[in-house]
């Protein structure tokens, strides 16, 4: 009888679905919410994310792992999410730029893959029955007991998980540029600030906590509102910072950046049934009628019907579901989106939106 | 942007004959078109010389002209339907070439017709190497170091400065005709001169070599608003160095990090930008230094093409459907993604599976060349497979390739292959290199070693080698050693049933037994698009081992249609084209239709022509696996060729359903002794021969019937291996590889009728009536393959007493074999006596050449009686007579093998077919010769030398020739023949005796015809010279007497008038 030299993993969802497969990575046992991604490439990216904090993340892509892992594609310092769900990993990395192994990478983060999963039944499940708490184990292999164990965990809403991922104290990403841009760290990816040095811009990390007093003392010309994992609704202190912000700087949100500021702008947010995690949504600037192929990691969705529609302008639209995608105000110099202009994995389409920013931090006269 | 309103009737121009380079891809991309254009109102005028296509049916376009694609028929066409577009970006290099010509002759212009999709100067700017790299260099993108030459001078000035190795690509060609790559510098003026000589505007460019660097296509599209999408990524297998056709290649890209892949992606849309193609799909080439990641831009196609083709099976995304609606000004978010319904076309598809093409060869049909691959194309055919994995979609291919192999199997052994031959295989590429990195791994090569010598990708052969360990954990085992776990792990690494079966030492059914008592059935996933993110609509599946099947099986009454698999020579476009049409009729009856087949090239792999669509390699396996989950009332085995016809009695043994004539009758016009009973019982005349199992049967009969001998081994299609034997040597060396090709059967001989004319029939027949659909009669004497022959309907020579008793007897054939559904029937005339050559229960080649010549839908009509309607019932009971002459003529590839000799013989060589139509013979058969390419000469220089045995009747045609004021060179003994009958005619001496003379006028282009009818074996040696430089300069090479004759009556009618064009719609009301 040939052997089968994995070791045996298996995946609980809260509602009972048991797949069963082999680990890769580090083993244990991990909690989250599982959703998937349907970026056919960006696994380095995806796991560096901090907005995955808290979440399992099924690639519906089946071959990962390819081209191996390398020091530049980290998306921050490490890796945030709770578990890596793939159909099959690549034991060798093929790439001039690859350092090391998908597995090795995730052994040594102490991050539990796992594989041989029927990932497009899992994405199925998921579509239809929407994201839901999960555990990986390589411990526990009694079904039972790991599907009672999935619903007892903490889960995603009404959690504040920005708080788990975002650094400690302020710090300066570069010394140099014309712009000096604050950024509001809710778990912000580097490609943010990577676009915004690129644009000639000094940018300062301040941590989400930071009070609008404080931001405001470092008089920069604008303020960007980063990404960040888990409920909105849940980052109640952001919220009220940015209250006593909008109006007296530029400010641009990007994703749980966006959330916050629909909240800040009487709006409502709503969890969505799966969300959307990949690198192919077409979304329409209404404003010029361009597509953009966008790059899109969010769970949860401003209301598009709870806006004050006298003082905020729909901007962007996705043509996949009608959500909203991009809000601006008309009296004050603020725009958001809800996905990611900063690409990092996926299509670069959106960058336009930095160069908006940049100009409204230009034009705008305090 | 809505539709555009001012615009209203639109001439499509589409790809003409299947060629290497240019194959059922463009029905494909044509049909969606004009049924896409259709749907939104515009008339819509086609061109297309090749019958056997579905956008050729009379109810796909309003108006369809089979006629030959030049830029004069455009004008002739544009002046009678007067149009108010062209769109030239669907009918491959050839309609784009079309186009060109036609706007530089400024046609278009002069009848206001514009043109939609991409205008002159985008193409201008993609085509020319020149005009392309500026652009890229314009836009910061890096290109291979390169220079351009337009003669043999410059030529050289560019080696002295770039230096070997140098890649040559001629400018506007077809698959890359005529490039090379050169190592030294012999080769590299031979292929220059080649190069220069197959471009259209005698340009090559001569460029740094990035051989053995990763491969990637990405396929784009750009809509009127600046909207752009990459519908897929591909990359190749192996390496740059080989044409993209003749590559494994595999989609998605599998090896590029996400900020490579982005930085290709943000490439490519600037180029399709720079480009200026303004709406529709393209196809953008790079190629990336495995070392650095330097990447650099090779090449682009403004229009859509094979791997939009491809990429379109691989992710459910139309392109060319789309293309023809952003042609017309829609954007891309106003049209509806289908599959999803909800979703619009401004998106990029997301796979969640991979996809393998493997490219199928021929070169067993053209012995005298190498089967050394490099970058011009040489393929025929490809299929496509799709997996979960790598490995998988790997194996599934191998097995869709039919070749005969079982997935990446142990058909060689691996210890009796020298480290030497497997070094120089690894090395140099060749067709069955896949399979060589197989025996290497087995032998212990690393996989670097492997990568070192191919310059293939590490991850790839990494993961042929899992399979290759996998196998060898397994290899020995009994079958009930392995549990349910272990069967499933080797079944996701895609090997087959058989596969299994030789490596624990049973057979393929007893593995296929144990699996399902294991409960291990293969379940089927979607082709969605979206890799499941919405629900999706259009049931396209493929198979794969996991935990969820989602085949949604229906309680209607269904029909599965097995497809023809990959286009090869003697199985192509036409059994697709009958496929699809057992599709529509059955719908049409309210069944639920069911596709079944590998070829990514075709209308039937598209989801919208069957209710169902199973993308499988046509094996017993796969397809059984199907009917087990679909459970079909029936199972059409007649339309995909010698395929499905192979699988059929093991998937009636296994239970499967076949509907139409019995396996039993299919039996019997297979087999000798049976069918030798059926033609005594008939009264019918048949050439003596036999059957034999081994060379000393076959020696005897031939020497009882005397040679010469036609001989085949059964079972196979396209005349593989069929040949003339004159004596008993050759009989031998015949009998050897007619073993290799069909192994479990035998061989069959028959008495050679010399000069015997050839008919071809098709008939209809539903079990109690039978209904001629047409008899045609070749143009090339018996002897001449069906499938390569010229031929003509109605038959223009033979006595009505004649066509009478072929009549009669297909008739009591088909009665005695019970068909039901078609059969085809080669007869063969000789001295007013009737022969049956080979009887045929199945839809032919010639299906929907009648069809279209006739307008009644042979295969619509079989597929209605298959299921039990009468013919009656269908209003089919008598032959259908029509007043027009249809020719169809073969189309070969000669000139992508070079050494190879042009003659035709018994072995199919032909990749695809024309028609030419009109009132009488000879402007059909002139209409015919144009549009195979070369085109009959109405003046200028003839060459004749013929056989001895032919120089009585070259007589009689060099007279007319010479009458009609051509000049005629000839050969000695030809010569003296003309002289004594009073024909002005210069001489020319041997070539073997140092005159060269014709060989230079060739060069020159001074010789127009060549009419060259060789006589055994000496005879050809000495004329080959001249056939092989014919072909590669593209003059027409006749090789019988009675093509020759034809050709005359073709310039005779041409010379008193011009040929008119009128659509086949026409043609057919008429007759009605």
């Amino acid at each position: 009888m040939p052997n089968i030299n994995h070791k045996k993993a298996i995946l609980a969802l809260e509602d009972g679905r048991v797949f069963e497969g082999f680990s890769f990575g580090a083993d244990g046992e991990s909690f989250g919410e599982v959703v998937f991604n349907t970026s056919l490439s960006g696994y380095q990216e995806i796991l560096t994310d901090p907005s995955y904090c808290g979440q399992i993340v099924c690639m519906t892509y089946p071959l990962i792992g390819n081209y191996g892992i390398n020091i530049d594609d980290v998306e921050s310092r490490k890796i945030f999410l709770s578990g890596f769900i793939v159909k099959e990993n690549s034991p060798i990395a093929s790439n001039w730029r690859s350092q090391k192994t998908l597995s090795d990478y995730l052994g040594e983060n102490n991050i539990l893959g796992i594989e041989g999963i029927d990932t497009r039944a899992l994405t199925k499940h998921i579509r239809l029955k929407g994201a839901m708490k999960a555990v990986i184990s390589t411990e526990d292999l009694d079904i039972k007991s790991l599907v009672k164990k999935a619903k007892a965990s903490r889960g995603l809403d009404g959690v504040d998980l920005v708080k788990e991922v975002i650094y400690d104290k302020p710090f300066e990403w570069n010394a140099k540029g014309r712009y000096k841009v604050a950024v509001l760290d809710c778990g912000v990816k580097f490609n943010i600030l990577r676009r915004l040095e690129e644009r000639n811009c000094k940018v300062v990390v301040l941590p989400a906590d930071a009070s609008a007093d404080e931001i405001l003392k470092l008089k920069p010309h604008g303020l960007l509102l980063s990404n960040g994992p888990g409920d909105p609704a849940a980052v109640t202190y952001v919220v009220s910072s940015l209250k006593k912000l909008i109006g007296k700087i530029p400010i641009f949100g990007i994703c749980l950046g966006n959330q916050m500021l629909g909240l800040a702008l009487g709006g409502k947010t709503y969890k969505l049934k799966f969300g959307h995690h990949g690198g192919n949504h077409p979304v329409k600037d209404l404003r010029t009628g361009r597509i953009s192929i966008t790059v899109q990691n969010h769970g949860f969705c401003v209301d598009i019907d709870t806006l004050k529609k006298n003082d905020i302008e729909i901007t962007h639209i996705n043509l996949n579901d009608n959500t909203l995608e991009g809000i601006r105000h008309k009296k004050y110099p603020l725009f958001s989106v809800q996905f990611h202009p900063e690409y990092g994995p996926g299509p670069h389409d959106a960058q336009y939106l930095f160069d908006e920013f940049i100009d409204l931090v230009k034009n705008y006269k305090r | 942007m809505p539709k555009r309103t001012d615009i209203h009737k639109i001439l499509i121009i589409g790809s003409g004959p299947i060629i290497i380079g240019q194959a059922c891809e463009f029905d494909y991309s044509g049909t969606q078109a004009c049924k896409a254009l259709k749907e939104e109102g515009f008339k819509v005028i086609l061109v297309n010389s090749n019958p056997a296509t579905i956008m050729t049916d009379p109810e796909i376009a309003d108006a369809t002209y089979i006629e030959p694609i030049t830029p004069e028929v455009l004008e002739k066409i544009i002046i009678k339907e007067r149009p108010d577009a062209v769109l030239p970006t669907l009918g491959g290099q050839t309609g784009l070439n079309t186009a060109m010509k036609a706007i530089e002759a400024g046609i278009f212009k002069k009848y206001g017709v514009q043109m939609i999709g991409a205008d002159y100067n985008t193409i201008k700017k993609a085509e020319d190497r020149e005009h392309f790299k500026k652009a890229m260099l314009k836009i910061g993108l890096d290109v291979p170091k390169s220079a351009l030459a337009y003669n043999m001078k410059e030529a050289k000035d560019a080696l002295k400065k770039l230096g070997l190795p140098l890649i040559i690509r001629p400018s506007f060609t077809l698959g890359g005709t005529g490039g090379g790559i050169a190592n030294t510098k012999e080769e590299f003026e031979r292929i220059a001169d080649l190069g220069l000589k197959s471009s259209m505007i005698s340009e090559i460019l001569i460029e740094e070599s990035v051989m053995g660097w990763k491969e990637y296509e990405l396929e784009v599209m750009r809509d009127k608003k600046d909207n752009v999408v990459i519908v897929c990524s591909i990359e190749n297998f192996d390496p740059m160095g080989i044409h993209t056709g003749d590559s494994i290649t595999v989609a998605p890209q599998q090896t590029l990090s996400d900020a490579e892949y982005q930085k290709m992606r943000d490439a490519s849309i600037a180029i399709i930008r720079e480009i200026g193609v303004e709406t529709g799909g393209s196809n953008i080439q790079f190629a990336v230094d495995p070392k650095t990641g330097r990447m650099v831009v090779i090449e682009m196609n403004p229009r859509v093409s094979r791997s939009s083709a491809l990429a379109s099976k691989a992710t459910g995304f139309p392109i060319a459907k789309f293309a023809a609606k952003l042609a017309v000004g829609y954007t891309l978010d106003e049209i509806r993604n289908d599959i999803t319904r909800e979703t619009p076309a401004s998106f990029e598809p997301s796979i969640d599976y991979c996809v393998v093409k493997i490219p199928r060869f021929t070169f067993e049909k053209f012995p005298e060349a190498e089967d050394i691959l490099g970058v011009s194309m040489k393929s025929v055919g490809e299929t496509m497979a799709i997996g979960r994995t790598f490995k998988e979609a790997l194996q599934k291919g191998l097995r869709g390739l039919e070749i005969g192999h079982f997935g990446l199997d142990n058909k060689s052994d691996f210890r009796e292959i020298s480290d030497e031959k497997i070094k120089h295989r690894l090395k140099e590429p060749n067709a069955s290199r896949v399979f060589y990195i197989k025996y290497a791994l087995q032998k212990g090569y690393s996989v670097s070693d492997i990568v070192n010598l191919t310059a293939i990708d590490p991850w790839f052969i990494e993961n042929i080698s899992q399979i290759v360990r996998l196998e060898k954990e397994f290899a020995g085992l009994k079958l009930n050693e392995l549990n349910r776990d272990a069967l499933l792990r080797i079944k996701q690494y895609g090997f087959s049933d058989r596969q299994i079966a030789d490596l624990t030492n049973s057979n393929e059914i007893e593995v296929r037994n144990y699996r399902k008592k294991l409960n291990l059935e293969a379940v089927f996933k979607l082709v969605d698009t979206c890799a499941a993110e919405f629900e999706a609509y259009t049931p396209y599946y493929y198979s794969t081992y996991e935990s969820e099947c989602e085949a949604r099986v229906s309680s209607k009454k269904k029909i599965m249609i097995l497809g023809g698999g990959p286009n090869r020579i003697g199985q192509g476009i036409e059994f697709d084209y009958c496929c699809c049409h057992a599709s529509f009729a059955l719908k049409e009856l309210g069944y639920e239709t069911i596709m079944v087949n590998s070829n990514p090239e075709t209308v039937s792999t598209d989801y919208d022509t069957s209710d169902k669509l199973y993308f499988e390699p046509l094996t017993l396996e796969d397809v059984m696996n199907i009917i087990d989950k679909e459970k079909p009332d029936g199972v059409i085995v007649q339309f995909g060729g010698q395929t499905p016809l192979n699988l059929a009695k093991k998937l009636n043994d296994l239970g499967a359903p076949i509907i139409g004539t019995s396996i039993e009758s299919i039996a019997r016009a297979e087999n000798r002794e049976e069918f030798n009973k059926l033609i005594n019982k008939l009264g019918v005349n048949q050439a003596p021969g036999g059957c034999v199992n081994s060379k000393e049967e076959a020696a005897d009969v031939a020497s009882h019937i005397g040679y010469p001998v036609l001989v085949r081994p059964s079972f196979v299609l396209g005349g593989r291996a069929m040949r003339i034997v004159y004596d008993k040597t050759s009989l031998m060396e015949f009998m050897k590889e007619a073993k290799d090709v069909s192994e479990e059967h035998p061989v069959l001989i028959d008495k050679f009728l010399e000069d015997a004319v050839e008919v071809d029939v098709d008939v209809l027949a539903d079990g109690r009536v039978a209904v001629i659909g047409g008899i045609m009669e070749h143009v090339e004497e018996a002897g001449v393959h069906s499938g390569d022959s010229a031929c003509v309907l109605p038959p223009h020579t033979l006595s009505d007493e004649i066509i009478d008793k072929i009549r009669e007897c297909a008739i009591s054939l088909s009665g005695e074999l019970n068909v039901r559904g078609l059969m085809n029937i080669q007869f063969a005339i000789k001295e007013d006596m009737v022969y049956v050559l080979e009887v045929n229960p199945r839809a032919s080649r010639t299906v929907p050449f009648v069809s279209k010549a006739t307008g009644v839908p042979l295969a619509k009509i079989a597929a209605k009686v298959m299921v039990g309607k009468s013919l009656k019932e269908l209003g089919v009971t008598k032959e259908k007579q029509i007043n027009h002459v249809a020719v169809k003529e073969s189309v070969f590839p000669f000139s992508r093998f070079s050494g190879v000799d042009i003659l035709l013989g018994p072995e199919m060589k032909s990749t695809g077919e024309v028609m030419g139509i009109d009132d009488t013979f000879g402007k059909a058969f002139y209409k015919s010769q144009l549009s195979a390419g070369g085109g009959l000469p109405k003046k200028g220089t003839i060459f004749i030398s013929v056989k001895n045995d032919d120089k009585r009747h070259i007589v009689f045609i060099a007279k007319r020739l010479s009458d009609m004021g051509f000049k005629i060179l000839a050969t000695g003994g030809t010569h003296k023949a003309f002289k004594s009958n009073g024909i002005q005619a210069e001489m020319v001496g041997k070539i073997a005796e140092g005159d060269t003379k014709v060989l230079e006028l060739i060069k020159k282009g001074k010789i127009k015809l060549i009419i060259n009818t060789p006589s055994g074996k000496k005879g050809q040696s000495d004329m080959k010279p001249i056939r092989s430089l014919a072909v590669m300069h593209g003059i027409p090479c006749i090789t019988t007497l009675q093509g020759a004759q034809a050709a005359v009556n073709g310039i005779e009618s041409i010379q008193k008038s011009d040929f008119e064009v009128k659509p086949i719609q026409e043609y057919l009301s008429f007759n009605a």
